[in-house]
């Protein structure tokens, strides 16, 4: 009984992590870049509107998915227009963007589907199991395939950061942009890279929750992923290689606190929700000392 | 031919002339020196040349051949580097990150190579770095060192170098020396931005010296001396003297002992500066901006705490006191920056109150009557163009400064700290706030003034301190005192040697 509930929680826990890795890897691209993209919330909404509609319409899981990343593209350019073009404020850049990007998906699922009394759904990505008929590991490791992409992902995007010219690029812009423009880099091009790459990944966050998870699309799909996201980044102190804790660390929590009502614990089931962002809180009051956030973070690039 | 020759440079800033048709011109293989006072546009002649500016007239060659260079990266294909004040190094990455950033080829980043390719390159030009070393944990020389190797990497022919020596400790200005000594051998060219005489007789083949941004003209290094470009630098112009007669000297009011300041950098900013000031004196302290006048003036309010000495006020023991305290026991200042003095967004007559509130308070509430019916009359007083119900912000600098002064004479302190009480008025103002300073000495109060204008150091001042890389290098009578005299005192040529 009890080796059940760890392995079913361990399973639940990479699960729950999936969509926060994709977000959080988008959100380091953009702010390593030196723009704090708030829009993260909404373009999650966005990706997870269009992979399922998407998927749904052409019966394509993975056309579906393409569909997302090019609106979490288009969504990351937008982004970058406002904060890095125009050098508009990026909180109210960000916020308003979640705003329309949120509406945008529902006005777009109530043009394409209506109101229909049983809500649309589709059949989700496969699980693969590796580990196939070994004892706990099988339950454990049987996971969709973007599962497994998002955890390859984290050591991939630190390489890139690290060790690629790219990477090298996203940091001086990050940093100084005064000394990256002197050194010849444009500014403009490199931060708009990064919000596209960032969209794109946010995008494939909020599609996994559609496409993956639910099957289906809903409202509260979202529920704050993306703000989790944000608290995140700061956690991992904008390295790859913390995005893996973090996201294990809150995911753990989030799949405690469903298995925790699944034995009937007689807790309030509101105060069980709240035991993830508790723990992120404490986590982050604790990480939070020692951070090393990029020196041009919110500061839009305007030459002398 | 000249490795690079400007001809007839024109720039200008609104009204500001700050380069006027001015002639330049850098042989191959020399270190010549651009000589000035602040705001002499030495900096603003090399910032054209660098593309950071562009001149409003005039032209410029480069080995004969015309070009245009209309932003650095023209400069950079014209060979043409630049080490400005300000450093453009990303502090997070290492030197040799630094040095590849911008640079195209492959897409990955072999840390071992780029390393390798750097220090070869600091091997070949004789500069000292660290290739592996986060820029943040270096000191300014060695960064200094790293934007000196950024431009020589891209193949630089031509080094400008904006005041290099201005934030370097000695030891590293003899580092620098020795860099630039060989890259002169090596054949560059070197433009080296100064207002240091022993620097420049030291290290310089030929010596440009601007005034008021015009070419006062280029010397050879061996047929002038440090007199002659002291009277470059500082013209030979009299004004007449505004102060009336000689006060009799009173009693002591301020008495600096043997003040020291070590900043975070471990830089000595402040070196034993000792000196007093009597009742019925202007004691002026000239100086070229940046050797410690800001430090003295924030010790002397109390913002700042000395790391040795101290100051008394008649008998009174000041030393690493709050403002507050200081205020209370008779320093009345007018500050370097009186917009950090004064806050925008209040009105005149809040402004007007603000350093000593407490006395407009009655039962724990501001008494708004009171505070008015004083703005009323120190505006009529001071002769402020405003309304007590102004907000600050809506007001001229000069009438800006008047409220400052308006805030602080008139409770007749005993000593008056003021720091370039002048900087940025027009002449009417000017005026009005140098008859002020001396109604102070003829009231009885110890005035303290600092600033870079000679002229109104001169004919303010009973006695005149001169202050060089935070020391004072002499105290002279003004009747002692000669524009080229103190010229030379500023660069640091005569009085005390360092130490």
């Amino acid at each position: 009984m009890e080796n059940i509930f760890i392995v079913g929680l361990l399973a639940a826990t990479l699960r729950v992590a999936t969509p926060l890795i994709f977000g959080t890897l988008g959100e380091l691209f953009s702010e390593r870049s030196g723009v704090l993209n708030l829009g993260i919330e909404g373009i999650m909404f966005l990706g997870a509107f269009v992979g399922f509609t998407a998927a749904k319409l052409t019966g394509s899981l993975w056309l579906g998915l393409l569909m997302a990343i090019i609106a979490g593209v288009i969504a990351g350019l937008v982004m970058a227009l406002l904060t890095v073009r125009l050098g508009v404020n990026q909180h109210v850049s960000g916020l308003g963007l979640t705003l329309l990007w949120t509406a945008l998906s529902l006005f777009g699922f109530r043009m394409i589907f209506g109101e229909p009394s049983v809500m649309p759904s589709i059949s989700t990505f496969p699980t693969i199991s590796p580990f196939e008929g070994v004892p706990y590991l099988g339950t454990i490791f049987e996971q969709r395939l973007l599962t497994y992409i998002a955890f390859a992902l984290i050591p991939l995007v630190g390489w890139i950061i690290n060790r690629t010219r790219f990477g090298l690029n996203i940091r001086a812009v990050g940093e100084n942009p005064e000394a990256a423009d002197a050194a010849g880099l444009n500014v403009y091009r490199i931060r708009t890279q990064s919000q596209m790459i960032g969209g794109a990944l946010m995008a494939v966050g909020g599609a996994f929750l559609s496409q993956a998870m639910l099957g289906a699309m809903s409202f509260g799909i979202i529920s704050g992923r993306g703000w989790v996201c944000i608290a995140l980044i700061i956690f991992a102190n904008w390295k790859a290689i913390g995005v893996l804790w973090g996201s294990l660390l809150f995911g753990g929590f989030f799949a405690l606190q469903l298995a925790l009502q699944a034995t009937g614990i007689k807790l309030p089931y509101e105060l069980l929700m709240t035991l993830p962002y508790i723990v992120t809180i404490l986590a982050l009051t604790i990480a939070g000392r020692n951070v090393s956030v990029p020196s041009a973070l919110l500061k839009p690039y305007q030459r002398e | 031919m000249n490795a690079i020759q400007m001809t007839g440079i024109t720039k200008r800033f609104g009204d500001l002339v700050a380069n006027d048709n001015v002639d330049f011109e850098l042989k191959a293989g020399e270190i010549h020196a651009l000589l000035g006072e602040n705001g002499a546009g030495k900096t603003t002649l090399m910032r054209i040349l660098y593309g950071l500016y562009h001149a409003d007239e005039g032209d410029i060659q480069v080995n004969g051949r015309r070009v245009s260079i209309v932003s650095p990266k023209d400069a950079i294909h014209n060979r043409i580097g630049m080490v400005t004040q300000h450093f453009t190094l990303v502090s997070t990455l290492t030197v040799a990150e630094n040095l590849t950033l911008g640079e195209k080829g492959s897409i990955t980043i072999n840390k071992r190579t780029i390393e390798q390719k750097i220090s070869d390159a600091a091997e070949q030009y004789g500069i000292p770095v660290k290739p592996d070393a986060l820029i943040s944990s270096l000191s300014v020389g060695e960064r200094q060192r790293v934007e000196i190797l950024k431009a020589l990497n891209r193949n630089a022919k031509v080094l400008i170098l904006d005041e290099p020596t201005a934030v370097l400790v000695p030891q590293e200005v003899d580092v620098l020396f020795e860099v630039l000594e060989r890259l002169r051998k090596s054949g560059l060219s070197v433009v080296f931005i100064s207002h240091k005489l022993n620097e420049v007789m030291a290290l310089c083949d030929r010596i440009s010296v601007l005034r008021l941004g015009k070419m006062a003209g280029t010397v050879v290094k061996g047929e002038t001396n440090k007199t002659e470009l002291a009277c470059m630098m500082v013209g030979h112009e009299t004004f007449g003297v505004k102060r009336q007669g000689k006060a009799p000297r009173g009693k002591v009011i301020l008495r600096v002992e043997n003040l020291s300041l070590r900043d975070k950098k471990g830089l000595d900013t402040l070196r034993d500066v000792s000196f007093e000031v009597h009742t019925g004196e202007i004691l002026g302290i000239a100086g070229v901006s940046g050797n410690g006048q800001s430090e003295l003036t924030g010790i002397l309010s109390g913002t700042i705490k000395p790391t040795g000495g101290q100051f008394h006020l008649e008998d009174r023991n000041l030393t690493g006191t709050e403002p507050l305290q200081i205020t209370r026991a008779g320093i009345g200042r007018i500050a370097e920056d009186r917009h950090a003095s004064l806050v925008g967004e209040l009105t005149v007559a809040e402004n007007i109150a603000l350093e000593y509130l407490d006395e407009f308070v009655s039962h724990g509430v501001l008494d708004r009557k009171k505070i008015h019916q004083n703005a009323e009359k120190l505006i009529k007083e001071y002769d402020i163009k405003a309304r007590p119900e102004d907000r600050l912000r809506t007001l001229s600098g000069g009438n800006m400064q008047k409220v400052i002064l308006a805030r602080t004479l008139s409770r007749e302190p005993k000593f008056v700290l003021a720091s370039q009480p002048t900087r940025g008025l027009d002449v009417g103002a000017t005026d009005y706030v140098d008859h002020r300073l001396l109604d102070q000495r003829d009231r009885g109060a110890a005035v303290l003034l600092l600033s870079e204008d000679l002229d109104e150091i001169m004919s303010l001042s009973d006695r005149v301190a001169v202050i060089y890389e935070g020391q004072i290098v002499g105290i002279l009578p003004i009747e002692e005192v000669t524009r080229e005299k103190l010229g030379l005192m500023m660069c640091g040529s005569i009085g005390k040697q360092k130490t």
